[in-house]
């Protein structure tokens, strides 16, 4: 089920290079180059100066090597700002969609009360609403909650997924029952079970719920985009495309703009790899 | 009780359960789950149900932006869109640009994830490489396309010593987002790819190759049977988000509806509506035929799955 390593993979003792694997290792190689290579271009643009990188015909190598972009960036943009603002916005919306998909997950898996069955068919109606289907009417809706241009704003429409509560529903029901029980007749109540048992054995699981909801939160920009035109509240994707594209393109600001927009997660990524690929595997496979 | 860990309780529960465990079930801890969906239900019910509720009321009145001295006009609003030709356009674009994504993606993950899979040193980075882009904002993907694609300056035309004019021609316009699309996102299904060969068991391989089925017969009838399943999920979930096209086209496009309105997708379509022309009550009958629309693709897949899987059976 999970993403565990083929058994090839694990094996400690390297093979020798056989003729295929020497192929498919360069073809390999080929493929990840064309797919880094935007990435690259990019890094190379902001290294230059702004006359360079609007030069015709382009060169991949900047002639001169030159920082000026990125210190413009920092010196006169709202970028500091907007970091700040994105961070606040994905911790917050991460840790409520952990909280309130956790226990609602589990509440729909592992619990009865009246009702039960249509909220979750309801809740399952909710995959298909999306701020893209319904931005007027979500808008217009947090505008009478006299929301718009706040924090909250941006943050409290981004909490109800009911993807990761589908995910994580799916999760707690493969949880063998007898686990809480047993812990019911020795006396312990229901939140005491749900964190002293559920939730740590759902480790995993959350943590590839929160990984993807800090991924999707940090990278939304529509949401925010309709919802913020305070320069100063904007979250970074949104900020970079549309305060530093109404000055008129600087290419080499955007690009060190987008890879700062861009690096924490591609870090984050690097640390939380098997994590990532896991949940995936689980998400994707649970989706079934 | 004192903190237990899942494991010290495994062993008494085994032996007690099958004894006590309906009367338990009834009695103790698993009633009243009210508490733990009560959270989640009233986010869900404040920015989902409710603004659908509201975009429905919305779509039989004329409001404005500022939702003063709206009057119901009926069926006025979705006359008037399934009447719009520039609405059928903008659906137009979603769905070519849909047709076109959707089987690009399906089969550049799976070869992409086949790669790989199967070689087998450095592991972590051919998925790093390959998963890298997705971890980009879209406007920053689309910015550094967008730059890419720019004539002149642009190391895209230049690489390939060609002169296509993708951001300025309504021929190459869509077929730029697209590209920029699929390297932006096939790392998802990659992954999701990815981890489905992982989860084929090896002795099946093991098993053909012993009746002498070469790799094109093993993946013939192995691999691509094996991953049915997963192609149904990935064509799913890449239809349902490439329809909701937004904002890779925005951004390259300058945040237009790109030359002569060629990437104008119903999202922005919707949206323009509403925001630019302040006309919410209008933006939100599109609003309601898109949602239509979702769910009928979405309903259409479950039945398709359904019959399938008793097709099987």
């Amino acid at each position: 089920m999970t993403a565990t390593e083929t058994p090839v993979g694990s094996r400690k003792a390297r093979r020798p290079w056989t003729p295929s694997q020497i192929v498919l290792t360069l073809l390999g190689v080929a493929v990840s180059a064309a797919f880094l290579a935007p990435i690259a271009a990019a890094l190379l643009t902001s290294l230059k100066s702004e006359a360079e990188a609007a030069e015709i015909p382009p060169h991949w190598l900047p002639k001169v090597w030159t920082t000026q972009a990125w210190k413009a960036l920092w010196e006169t943009g709202n970028v500091s700002n907007w970091f700040v603002n994105s961070l606040v916005v994905s911790v917050c919306v991460t840790a409520i969609v952990l909280a309130v998909a956790a226990l609602a997950g589990y509440g729909f898996a592992r619990t009865e009360f009246k009702g039960k069955n249509v909220l979750m068919g309801v809740v399952m109606a909710g995959l298909m609403v999306s701020p893209a289907v319904l931005g007027v009417p979500l808008f217009t809706t947090v505008q009478q909650m006299g929301m718009v241009d706040t924090y909250w704003g941006m943050i409290l429409p981004q909490c109800a997924p009911a993807a990761m509560v589908y995910i994580l529903y799916k999760f707690f029901q493969g949880i063998p029952r007898e686990l809480e029980e047993a812990a019911f007749i020795d006396g312990a109540g229901r939140w005491r079970v749900f964190f002293t048992i559920v939730v740590p054995l759902a480790r995993p699981s959350l943590a590839a719920v929160g990984i993807f909801t800090f991924i999707a939160s940090w990278n939304n920009f529509l949401w925010p985009y309709m919802v913020t035109n305070n320069p100063d509240l904007m979250t970074m994707p949104n900020g970079i495309a549309t305060v530093m594209n109404s000055y008129g393109i600087q290419w080499a600001q955007l690009m060190a703009g987008g890879l700062m927009a861009g690096l924490p997660l591609i870090i984050v990524f690097v640390f939380f790899q098997r994590q990532i690929v896991a949940g995936v595997a689980h998400t994707g496979l649970a989706g079934q | 009780m004192t903190t237990t860990s899942a494991e010290s309780v495994i062993a008494p529960a085994r032996a007690k359960s099958a004894v006590v465990s309906t009367t338990v079930r009834r009695k103790q801890g698993f009633q009243h789950g009210g508490w733990f969906v009560a959270p989640f239900l009233v986010l869900f019910a404040l920015f989902v149900i409710w603004p659908l509720l509201r975009g429905v009321y919305l779509s039989f009145t004329d409001a404005n932006i500022s939702g003063d001295g709206a009057s119901f006009v009926g069926l006025d609003n979705y006359r008037d869109a399934l009447n719009d030709q520039a609405m059928w356009d903008a659906l137009g674009h979603s769905a070519y640009f849909t047709l076109l994504v959707v089987p690009c993606i399906t089969l550049l993950a799976f070869l992409l994830a086949m790669l790989a899979h199967h070689i087998e040193r450095a592991k972590w980075l051919w998925r790093l490489c390959f998963f890298a882009p997705f971890l980009l904002p879209s406007t920053v993907a689309a910015n550094m396309w967008q730059w890419l694609f720019t004539q002149g300056i642009g190391l895209f035309n230049h690489t390939f010593g060609i002169e296509t004019p993708w951001l300025t021609d309504k021929s190459y316009a869509m077929l730029a987002i697209v590209i920029t699309t699929l390297w932006w996102t096939v790392g998802f299904s990659f992954l999701l790819y990815l981890a489905a060969l992982q989860g084929i068991p090896g002795h099946l391989y093991e098993a053909a190759k012993l009746d002498g089925a070469n790799a094109w017969h093993r993946m013939v009838h192995i691999t691509l049977p094996m991953l049915r399943h997963i192609t149904g999920l990935v064509v799913a979930l890449q239809i349902l988000a490439s329809l909701q096209l937004f904002d890779q086209a925005v951004v390259m496009m300058d945040f237009g509806p790109g030359p002569e309105l060629s990437t104008r997708s119903f999202v922005q379509y919707t949206l323009e509506q509403g925001f630019t022309s302040y006309r919410v009550g209008y933006a939100s009958a599109m609003s309601i035929i898109f949602f239509v629309i979702i769910a009928a693709v979405a309903l259409g897949r479950m039945v398709l799955l359904r019959n399938r899987e008793e097709g099987t059976r």
